[in-house]
């Protein structure tokens, strides 16, 4: 019977299907449960006990993320004991490492001493490279908390720098494991998991070595999932704070997948790549490719005017030329070479590269204007 | 594809052949590997390589190359012979099996082992797995198509799925993996020399007369064109007297370069429109610069036929404009007014024009994009592909028998050269050999070999190698690797210093008129 699936969430009614947690039916009817480990799509690990609720006749606090719905149960997702819970998880969450994000107490001399030593250690005079735009920072000021309530744990391991791509920062790690989730469980690629124990506990990839030397392979998913500062793009680490950017929705330009992207826009510069969430066909994956390989764009090399053939084909010599010039050229010299030796004499090769809008300009070109249907492109090559 | 990326999470069975997936479209890969990993799907792998998919899969074949249709037939043999067909999708849904079963007859397991070199036990296994599968996915890519025999290949690819009723179903499929952003886009918009978009014959007189009405013009050209393939001989050799070239690098992505850059050094004009000055570019007489994808507005076809939007974030350098802004202006030139307000306009006209792109909108795909066919604005687009019918009614078995590639090893040249591409790099180049973190990963080319040849030719690892064939010869830094097999070698075609192309083989597919990129000869020897 319909009516035995039922279950209540702060004295509201839902229905659900077996099998489903307390926060699939709560975020599906848009009730906010706070998470930090989740990872949507992989397996819940439970392990930051920040989405705990209170279920009646409970003896404890249960994870919304890992606890099955049952019919009838009761649940209060912002009652004081929940809240009391999630305070004190987070202040152990910001005492155990380098979050010098000004959530400390108004005691100005341990803040100081704590911020330059961290700066130290950032090698830079700014704030966390995550500032404003971190999980734990959002958390820390909705519950009010700050990071001195219990004293700071030591920071174990140094920063790894040695990748291209990727900046691992332990001290800012809270080991909530989704880095590791989404790489074992939504790209497979299987090259980082929890190493260690207790307080040691560390992310590791092929026993404790630099991810270069790894089966990583830089898809940088691990990034996107990371909610703290512990994973950072190394190009874009401290060279602007999220306010600052536009973002801009399109579709990457490398191979036929057609993920979907978000451009992170800061003075006519891409200045970050990161998957577009929440829609096909990649919902928020990207490679190595898609997410770093975007240099090429700002690179000085870039052709910037047109161009026009000095000297004979051996040497390659240009020169600079206004546009009229070099289009006036090109149509004298197209349509010279239709009169003397026929269309079909002319072939284009449009692109596999360029947009269907282009594609069609260039096919109607050909066929309209050219009168040939020598018109091909790379796909077979 | 007839099937959807998101799609092959729900197969029971996927065959992988001829795709580095993992390499060449890792977010794709993901898919597979999921499937693998939670949802209990057998994965069947077909390649010479030791490609990291190998070891996701239940079954992997290690085919000798060139040598598809062979093992293909073979699995079909198998199938037949063992009853395991399925006999309700071939009565109703196909025709002329019986051409098929006379055909694959002689492929037995142990003829296809003498051929492909992949044990008769194996063959038999990989047939009764895919032959068990609800749903079975076949992905493959360009180790399938970039055959002499590429369109065998390909339909004999067909046949296995048809033979099992594994099509027009989700999770099922015969699947290719296109490699560029929009290569989709770029057959769909008509950028091919036999139709206009959406695959409208140049020789149909409707098609023609539509068009024509179009564009009010008249006398449209009704003789199909030339592919690629065949206007770089035609230039070489006079017929071929101008080339306007719209982003793309031929002179390294071309087969057997040495003759490719003859062939264009012979053109009367050349117009290149790019981003970047490229090995094609250099030959030039009049150079163009466009803007690249983040500084316009579009859209793009991916591989499982989904339109999606491409949005302008920056400003293009110098006075760089958009490639159909470019091709405008030179109609105009010309004599013919091709004005659009933007790119929006020019859609609605491909929508116009084009019955299987007629009901895409950009509102409509502004946050998702819709798989065509999608004929009028009030349809959801069409994911699979063949669930009722195909396009022609009837899907036709086509009896296709081995024929070998065109070139063997013999004692001049011992052994066989493949190419593709690596993770860290695309095409030519031009783009990831300019982001610095890119070239760390992999800075150069090389050439893979396996340990037991590399001992043969007395060759060691890193050291500088020379690569011959019978039409050019490159020098490359040799790597020892356990993903080469005996016998063959792997060279990536990024890289324009040491291009895999001076060496590949230009001899053509009869119909597709695709290279033989996957297999060529070469011998290998110390360099200097």
């Amino acid at each position: 019977m319909d009516d035995q699936k039922i279950i209540i969430i702060n004295g509201n009614s839902f229905s659900f299907t077996p099998g489903e947690t307390i926060l699939t039916v709560a975020q599906r009817n848009h009730i906010d449960i706070p998470t930090l480990c989740y990872l949507k799509g992989t397996t819940p690990t439970g392990a930051c006990r920040i989405c705990v609720v209170e279920v009646k006749n409970a003896r404890n606090l249960l994870p919304a993320c890992s606890t099955p719905v049952e019919s009838n149960m009761e649940v209060q997702t912002e009652s004081r004991e929940v809240i009391e819970s999630r305070r004190m998880s987070l202040q152990l969450l910001l005492a155990s490492g380098n979050h010098n994000c000004a959530v400390r107490e108004s005691d100005g001399q341990s803040w100081t001493a704590f911020q330059l030593n961290v700066q130290h250690q950032d090698n830079s005079g700014d704030l966390c490279p995550v500032w404003g735009d971190c999980e734990l920072q959002s958390l820390a000021y909705r519950y009010q908390v700050s990071g001195e309530t219990f004293p700071a744990t030591k920071n174990r391991y140094p920063m790894e720098t040695v990748n291209p791509f990727i900046i691992r920062d332990f001290s800012r790690c809270i080991l909530c494991g989704r880095c590791v989730q989404a790489c074992n469980e939504v790209q497979v690629n299987n090259a980082i998991s929890i190493g260690y124990r207790g307080t040691a506990a560390k992310i590791i990839a092929a026993g404790d070595r630099p991810l270069k030397d790894s089966d990583c392979v830089f898809c940088g998913e691990c990034i996107q999932a990371c909610p703290v500062g512990a994973l950072v793009e190394k190009d874009a680490r401290y060279d602007w704070r999220p306010w600052s950017n536009r973002k801009v929705r399109s579709t990457c330009s490398y191979c036929g997948v057609g993920c979907q992207l978000d451009f992170h826009v800061h003075d006519n510069r891409i200045v970050k790549i990161s998957g577009a969430e929440g829609t096909p066909p990649n919902y928020g994956s990207l490679c190595v490719k898609g997410r770093f390989g975007f240099n090429f764009i700002h690179s000085e090399d870039r052709l910037k005017t047109p161009l026009i053939r000095e000297t004979g084909r051996e040497n390659g010599k240009f020169r600079q030329a206004s546009w009229d010039e070099a289009l006036d050229l090109t149509a004298r010299r197209l349509s010279e070479i239709k009169e003397k030796n026929g269309p079909d004499s002319i072939g284009v090769l449009t692109s596999a590269r360029v947009t269907n809008e282009d594609n069609y300009a260039a096919m109607k070109f050909t066929r309209a204007v050219l009168k040939t249907n020598n018109i091909d492109h790379c796909a077979r090559l | 594809m007839t099937n959807t990326i998101g799609d092959i999470e729900d197969a029971d069975v996927i065959l992988v052949t001829g795709s580095n997936t993992t390499e060449n479209h890792p977010v794709l890969s993901s898919y597979v590997k999921r499937a693998v990993k939670f949802k209990n799907t057998r994965l069947i792998v077909i390649d010479p390589r030791r490609i990291k998919l190998t070891e996701f899969s239940d079954i992997w074949l290690r085919p000798n190359l060139g040598t598809d249709v062979a093992w293909i037939n073979g699995l079909m043999h198998v199938i037949i012979s063992e009853n395991r067909h399925d006999r309700e999708f071939i009565e109703t849904r196909t025709t002329d099996f019986d051409a098929l079963k006379d055909m694959v007859e002689k492929f037995t397991p142990d003829y296809v082992e003498s051929i492909t070199g992949i044990p008769a036990r194996q063959l038999i296994e990989a047939a009764r797995l895919y032959a068990s599968a609800n749903a079975g996915s076949i992905l493959y890519c360009m180790g399938i198509t970039q055959h002499t025999t590429g369109t065998d290949n390909v339909k004999s690819l067909a046949n296995l799925a048809m033979l099992c009723g594994n099509l027009g179903i989700p999770g099922s499929g015969v699947n290719p993996l296109r490699g560029q952003n929009n290569v989709q886009g770029a057959c769909d918009m008509g950028g091919l020399p036999n139709v206009y978009t959406g695959y409208q014959k140049v020789t149909d007189e409707a098609a023609r007369k539509k068009m024509e009405k179009a564009w009010a013009v008249s006398n449209l050209p009704d003789q199909i064109g030339l592919t690629v393939t065949q206007m770089v001989p035609m230039a070489h050799d006079g017929d071929i007297k101008a080339m306007y070239i719209i982003g793309e690098n031929p002179l390294v992505s071309d087969p057997d370069l040495n003759h490719a850059e003859k062939s264009f050094n012979n053109l009367d004009f050349l117009v290149v429109q790019d981003i970047f000055m490229t090995e094609t570019t250099q030959l030039a007489d009049v150079v163009l610069p466009a803007a690249c994808f983040a500084e316009k507005d579009g859209t793009f076809s991916n591989t499982e036929r989904r339109v999606q939007r491409v949005r302008k974030a920056l400003e293009a350098p110098g006075s760089a404009k958009n490639d159909w802004e470019i091709t405008a202006e030179i109609a105009k030139r010309m004599g013919y007014d091709m004005i659009y307000a933007d790119s929006r306009e020019i859609f609605e006209e491909i929508a116009r024009v084009t019955p299987s792109y007629g009901g895409i909108t950009y509102d409509r795909i502004d946050s998702a994009g819709i798989h065509w066919p999608c004929p009028t604005e009030d349809h959801p687009g069409t994911p699979i592909l063949h669930t009722q019918q195909f396009t022609h009614g009837k899907g036709v078995f086509h009896a296709i028998d081995y024929i070998p590639p065109a070139e063997q090893t013999d004692d001049e040249y011992p052994l066989y050269l493949t190419t593709g591409r690596v993770l860290y790099h695309y095409h030519t180049g031009t783009m990831t050999r300019r982001t610095e973190g890119l070239n760390d990963r992999v800075p150069e080319s090389f050439v893979e070999i396996s340990a037991a040849d590399a001992d043969k030719y007395n060759l060691k690892d890193g050291e500088e190698t020379k690569i011959a064939s019978r039409r050019g010869e490159i020098i490359a830094k040799l790597k020892i690797s356990e993903k080469a097999v005996a016998g063959s070698v792997f060279i990536p075609f990024h890289f324009a210093e040491a291009a895999a192309n001076r060496l590949t083989n230009s001899a053509l597919d009869p119909v597709s008129k695709i290279p033989e990129y996957k297999v060529c000869t070469v011998k290998l020897s110390k360099a200097g």
